[in-house]
């Protein structure tokens, strides 16, 4: 009952993020600014690439968030987030959190090049990447996030994605960045505990959350928090933190689900043949025993 | 104070006296020298700055964009590849009002592999909406780039600035260069305190999308900045010169109140093209040259008012628009024709990849003009 309280109250009650942006119903990505600004406040600085978000936040001259935003080009999101940092450090300012605030496609593949740069260098940042798992803002083009067997307009029924979703974690993991962590919009109190901890930390804090797109999915916008829910549930997307370099997995269902249920709800897993069902929960549950060793070898 | 340095060194000092406080930048030859001695300056506290080391040029260009977003005067420096691999990002810079400076060093562009004299790098970036001025000397470079700042920081300007230097024959050679007193410098050149900027204490978005109900207004603004801009680089410049007993211009003009022929010249080449004017007078001829400084916003008044009274004009252009003529060579043109001034010209293209352009190569220049077709364009020195 107390626990039940606490949790409660550990989501703050102001909301940074204003009714009227142009999120689709049921958008992922839009709850995980939401519950990333009420964790961070309003002393922030958001850079924010080409994504989705690049028209969430409001044509000119409007903007939902009411705190700083830069729209910059779509490979800068950690570069220019450096930028900020150090430039702002170079006058004085050392109490404003910088973040990027990037999708799939601007940190998976076109801005990689960047991200390591800044990760390397271990710019005072928090990186932020919201993933739905595909370019959902120029159509639902395959990004290398899209997971094995997806549908999406570059990878049509016929042939759909073949070979697994790259594993970013791991490379961020392997700059040896102070924190990283994976987040789901379904658990928001785990969400903004890990939002406020890597506001502590100096040096390049990398947060990986888990956005459903019921657009790109075609999944019901009303599942969007269930799906997001059930990624964590069935293994897909396990929650877990890296701080320098120890391993510690936040949740850890006690049976966990079979992904059909989870694939089932979406669309653009629709054309799935069995053996390709079984493949995914095979492979989901091997890259789950990794990450179980993980744990316990770097712990 | 007087001191001996190359090129690259005075580019480096020109950001250090301009008290630029970010500096991101990748190395490539030869600008490499510019890099190495800002992080010399800034380790040794002698520059009180923050350097970041990007992974490229391209990221170089978005952390400048960052920082000066943010209200922090930023600096970087670049050449040929890296320009172009900026390409992007300068359009950004440009569009955000961002008044960025970068020095360039003027190199060919690859295929093959050349790290010398070509102006090839600059010129494929004419249309970013970056002010360009392309240095002399390397007093000129360390001038340019604290000038840089007055005009491009100035509230009716808030554009970006590049200034270009020879691969070579600035970067890594060596001139007196006087320098300027830090303090004397903060008196021409305050601090920098933008009126908008990120600020969590005064939020706003900047770059949202925009639709054609405004995009195009702030186009439009981009013109207007560059016709004051014009203004801004003459007053600058001149106000530059009261105090530092130097003055510049986007123009500048030799010998040509009484020449038949006008050498349209820019860079090193301008020098050269001096030194060949006082030679080929000697033989009687009556020539003179007209040096482009400032090639972005460009100077189509001065021009015309230089051009008036010539009977031949000489473009030496190095560059090369494929598929027509260099780039000076048709704009020269285009002031000419706007002015109702139907004269000879000549598109001689030289220089390229480095190759020397000497005051023997110049006089080859002149004479070809003196017995060429006027209106056409010729390669110079071209090995059949």
């Amino acid at each position: 009952m107390n626990e039940k309280k606490e949790l409660r109250l550990s989501i703050p009650k102001e909301e940074v993020l204003q009714p009227g942006h142009l999120a689709c119903q049921g958008c992922g990505a839009s709850l995980a600014m939401r519950y990333a600004l009420k964790a961070l406040g309003r002393d922030i600085i958001v850079d924010i690439p080409a994504c989705c978000w690049a028209v969430i936040d409001g044509p000119f001259p409007y903007s939902a968030t009411n705190i700083p935003i830069y729209h910059t080009a779509f490979e800068t999101a950690a570069a220019v987030a450096s930028g900020v940092t150090n430039g702002l450090k170079a006058i004085g300012n050392d109490h404003t959190t910088v973040m990027a605030w990037a999708g799939d496609g601007g940190t998976f593949d076109i801005g990689i090049q960047a991200l390591s740069g800044a990760a390397e260098r271990n710019d005072d940042i928090i990186y932020t990447v919201y993933d739905n798992e595909a370019y959902m803002n120029t159509g639902i083009q395959r990004s290398s996030a899209t997971p094995h067997g997806a549908w999406t307009t570059t990878t049509p029924v016929k042939h759909y994605r073949k070979g697994w979703k790259k594993d970013l974690d791991s490379i961020m993991v392997a700059h040896g960045i102070p924190y990283l962590a994976t987040a789901s919009i379904a658990y928001p109190e785990d969400m903004i505990k890990k939002y406020l901890k890597a506001q502590k930390i100096k040096g390049t804090k990398f947060i990986h959350v888990y956005a459903p797109c019921p657009t790109g999915w075609k999944s019901d916008p009303a599942m969007t928090i269930h799906l997001a829910k059930m990624v964590v549930e069935t293994n897909i997307f396990p929650l877990y933190e890296v701080e320098n370099g120890k391993y510690k997995i936040n949740i850890k269902p006690k049976n966990r689900k079979p992904l059909d249920e989870y694939l089932a709800m979406q669309g653009r897993f629709k054309h799935l043949p069995q053996e390709e069902i079984e493949y995914l929960q095979k492979t989901f549950d091997e890259k789950w025993e990794i990450l179980l060793k993980k744990e316990e070898h770097f712990g | 104070m007087k001191t001996v340095m190359n090129g690259d060194f005075a580019a480096s000092y020109g950001a250090m006296t301009s008290d630029v406080k970010f500096v991101a930048a990748y190395p490539i030859t030869p600008q490499t020298l510019i890099v190495e001695k800002l992080s010399e300056l800034v380790a040794d506290g002698e520059l009180d700055a923050s350097f970041v080391k990007v992974e490229s040029e391209h990221s170089a260009m978005a952390a400048c964009i960052g920082a000066q977003a943010a209200g922090i005067r930023t600096f970087t420096a670049t050449s040929s590849q890296g320009l172009l691999l900026m390409c992007e990002v300068l359009h950004w810079a440009a569009r955000a009002r961002l008044p960025i400076v970068l020095a360039n060093v003027n190199r060919a562009v690859a295929p093959g592999w050349s790290i010398w004299a070509d102006a090839q790098d600059s010129i494929s970036q004419r249309d970013t909406g970056w002010m360009q001025v392309y240095a002399e000397n390397n007093q000129d470079v360390y001038d340019s780039i604290l000038m840089a700042y007055k005009i491009a920081e100035d509230n009716d300007v808030l554009l970006p600035m590049m200034v270009n230097l020879d691969a070579f024959f600035l970067s890594h050679t060596s001139e007196v260069v006087d320098l300027i007193d830090n303090d004397k410098a903060k008196e021409f050149l305050p601090a920098y305190d933008p009126e908008y900027k990120l600020d969590p204490k005064n939020p706003r978005a900047f770059g949202a999308l925009t639709s054609p109900e405004h995009y195009f207004e702030f186009t439009y603004k981009m013109f207007e900045a560059m016709e004051v801009a014009k203004k801004k680089i003459t007053q600058v410049g001149k106000e530059f010169g009261d105090i530092f007993g130097r003055y510049y211009d986007m123009t500048e003009s030799y010998k040509i109140d009484d020449a038949e022929t006008v050498l349209v010249t820019f860079g090193t080449i301008a020098g050269t093209a001096k030194e060949s004017v006082d030679r080929l007078r000697k033989e009687g001829k009556k020539v003179g040259n007209l040096k482009i400084r400032v090639f972005r916003p460009f100077p189509a008044e001065q021009i015309i008012d230089a051009l008036k009274n010539a009977k031949r004009v000489v473009v030496i252009d190095r560059d090369y628009s494929y598929g027509n003529e260099g780039a000076f060579y048709t704009e020269i043109k285009g002031a000419l024709y706007d002015a109702n001034l139907r004269i000879d010209t000549y598109g001689m293209i030289a220089g390229l990849g480095g190759r020397d352009v000497s005051t023997t190569v110049i006089k080859e220049i002149v004479e070809k003009a003196e017995t060429s077709e006027p209106n056409k364009t010729y390669f110079i020195g071209v090995k059949k």
